[in-house]
């Protein structure tokens, strides 16, 4: 055994510990780690944003329009970081409504800039994975194949929201959910050993890196 | 066929031929790469070429690329380190190599060419009559609502449930805890979750309860505080209205879920709704709320994620569950609309599935031919 002489090993030791005090129940040492990791990560966060965009992508494009004469440059800065700088009007009640533009332009954007690629990846990309191509009835993945095309079709059955379940359509919805509980039962399975492996990544920061007991 | 020549043409007028080296514009793009072809040299020693890029004729040439093979005859100028944008005037130099990389002779020099952006991606295609059936069943679908047809949505268990959650809260006088997860704005999820809350946030003001709606995003911080705002407005209760009710935790996926655990012990929510994007913290979210016994409803669209919602939630709304319960809950004319319009677009992709494969599956033993699977590549676009 051989206890880490480094402070900040005996630092992380210590908050992993508070943190897992959690697990018998709330109490001041769980409360303390909880908000020196939401104030390190909120002045982390900070100091990232002023950094690496409010610097590089604010900060110096207006210099360098400014300095360089380039007005259509600097307009094309300044208008964006303008309509970002109307969320600081929340801070003020009577104007606080100018916040709702920039709020709107984002809302507008998102949606439309996720048009395009949900089709493609949600409907497109899937839809083609899942049709039958090129049926072997000798080759069991190709009954593997038939299988998810059952599963897909019944699957979707269970989310028609405008069909009443019942008759044909309650009893394929049916079978569509038994086929998302099984999904969901591997998928638990997975994550919970990924999950695991976690724990003893920390278990092991404990006993190697703090306390010197593994080798 | 004709378009297919037309465009062709316009191809081969648009490149810049000189001195044996071509450029050409590459299609469907924003104008961030450009093809530059050449004939091959005749030299035997040769190995491959040096790819010379000119963006600037008093900047002289840089080495762009090497290509490794000498039968090689055009290459392809998309490269992050030396980026090219629509409008900017480049010229190409090739020259051959020895195994040594010793430039043996010049192949040729390209005239000036302009990259430039293409108006239509036509690799999109697809897509683009993809959005517009939806669309347009959409559209159809409002334009059915307003002469008067109502629409029926089936019973989705999770959202019944909204009602007497929100009002053993009330009955218990403890707030209603509102997670709508780790997404941006851009998230589906997360868009989804904004507007179910609008009506959770009314139900709560209708019953002069409290809502907290911690959050990790500040853009959806500022649209979540709107919205709550919105709803008490709308519940005739502005002066119930408490900005503190909304409130930026962290942007530290961890750090969220240590300050939201806190809140559920220390406040002990009666009602914990968990809406939106989740991933690794959904589990430790809705372990800690099971063990204050709060009734809780979970929605996502993250498929690994749901079996822990699943396991430890009362009620779980599964992905487009999800997008579903604003028209659900609201029941405004439009957003039954959409469901009504997805539905109707869930049944054209089930027939194009089946019948697709049912074609691929007559073709292995009946016509056997590869026309199917050129049809479907054709449709998808797919190598």
């Amino acid at each position: 055994m051989q206890l880490s002489t480094s402070i900040w090993v005996w630092i992380a030791a210590f908050l992993t510990l508070t943190i897992y005090s959690f697990l018998y129940k709330d109490n001041p040492l769980y409360r303390f780690a909880e908000h020196v990791f939401v104030g390190a990560s909120v002045g982390w966060s900070i100091a990232i944003v002023w950094h690496m965009t409010a610097i590089p992508y604010i900060g110096i494009p207006l210099r360098d329009a400014f300095v360089q004469r380039n007005w259509p440059g600097l307009i094309y800065v300044a208008i964006p970081t303008l309509l970002g700088c109307l969320y600081f009007f929340r801070f003020f009640p009577k104007q606080s409504w100018l916040a709702r533009w920039p709020i709107a332009l984002m809302m507008g954007y998102y949606c439309g800039i996720s048009i395009s690629p949900s089709i493609e990846t949600n409907i497109f990309t899937q839809v083609q994975g899942t049709i039958l191509t090129g049926f072997n009835p000798t080759s069991l993945s190709s009954w593997w194949a038939l299988l998810l095309l059952i599963g897909v079709v019944s699957t979707l059955f269970y989310f028609f929201f405008s069909l009443k379940h019942e008759g044909i359509v309650g009893k394929t919805s049916r079978l569509g959910i038994w086929f998302v509980m099984i999904a969901f039962g591997a998928s638990f399975g997975y994550t919970v050993m990924a999950r695991v492996s976690l724990l003893i990544g920390r278990i092991q920061f404990l006993l190697h890196d703090w306390l010197g007991i593994l080798k | 066929m004709k378009i297919l020549t037309i465009s062709f043409a316009l191809l081969l007028s648009f490149s810049a031929v000189s001195g044996g080296v071509s450029v050409e514009d590459f299609p469907n793009d924003d104008g961030s790469s450009l093809i530059v072809r050449w004939n091959s040299t005749v030299n035997t020693e040769a190995a491959g070429y040096y790819v010379y890029r000119q963006d600037n004729p008093e900047d002289g040439y840089f080495l762009l690329s090497r290509i490794a093979s000498p039968a090689e005859t055009l290459f392809v100028d998309y490269d992050p380190r030396y980026p090219l944008s629509a409008g900017m005037n480049v010229s190409y130099k090739i020259v051959a190599i020895s195994h040594e990389e010793e430039e043996l002779e010049i192949l040729g020099e390209s005239s000036v060419f302009s990259s430039s952006a293409s108006f239509f991606n036509g690799t999109k295609t697809n897509t683009f009559f993809a959005t517009v059936i939806a669309f347009g069943l959409i559209l159809y679908f409002i334009n059915t609502i307003k002469k008067g047809k109502s629409l029926f949505i089936r019973k989705i268990a999770g959202l019944d449930a909204l009602d007497e959650a929100v009002g053993r809260a009330t009955e218990m006088g403890r707030p209603v805890l509102y997670v709508t997860g780790l997404g941006y704005m851009e998230d589906i999820a997360t868009v989804a979750s904004v507007n179910i809350l609008g009506p959770v946030a009314k139900k709560v003001a209708e019953y002069e309860s409290t809502i907290l709606v911690p959050n990790f995003d500040p853009i959806v911080y500022t649209v979540t505080s709107e919205v709550v705002k919105e709803a008490y407005l709308e519940a005739g209760r502005p002066d119930a209205y408490n900005p503190d009710q909304v409130f930026f935790i962290s942007e530290h996926q961890f750090a969220y879920v240590a300050a939201v655990n806190g809140i559920m012990l220390r406040e002990k929510p009666a009602t914990n709704l968990f809406l939106g994007m989740f991933y690794a913290e959904s589990l430790l979210l809705a372990e800690t709320g099971n063990q204050t016994g709060a009734i809780q409803i979970a929605g996502t669209d993250a498929v690994t994620q749901l079996p822990f919602f699943v396991t430890s939630c009362d009620y779980t709304l599964i992905g487009e569950e999800l997008y579903a319960a604003s028209a659900y809950l609201s029941r405004d004319p439009v957003l039954c609309a959409t469901i009504k319009a997805q539905d109707i677009e869930k049944g054209l992709l089930m027939i194009l599935l089946v019948s697709l494969s049912i074609l691929s599956i007559l073709n292995v033993f009946f016509f056997k031919s590869d026309i199917v699977w050129r049809l479907i590549s054709a449709f998808f676009r797919v190598e």
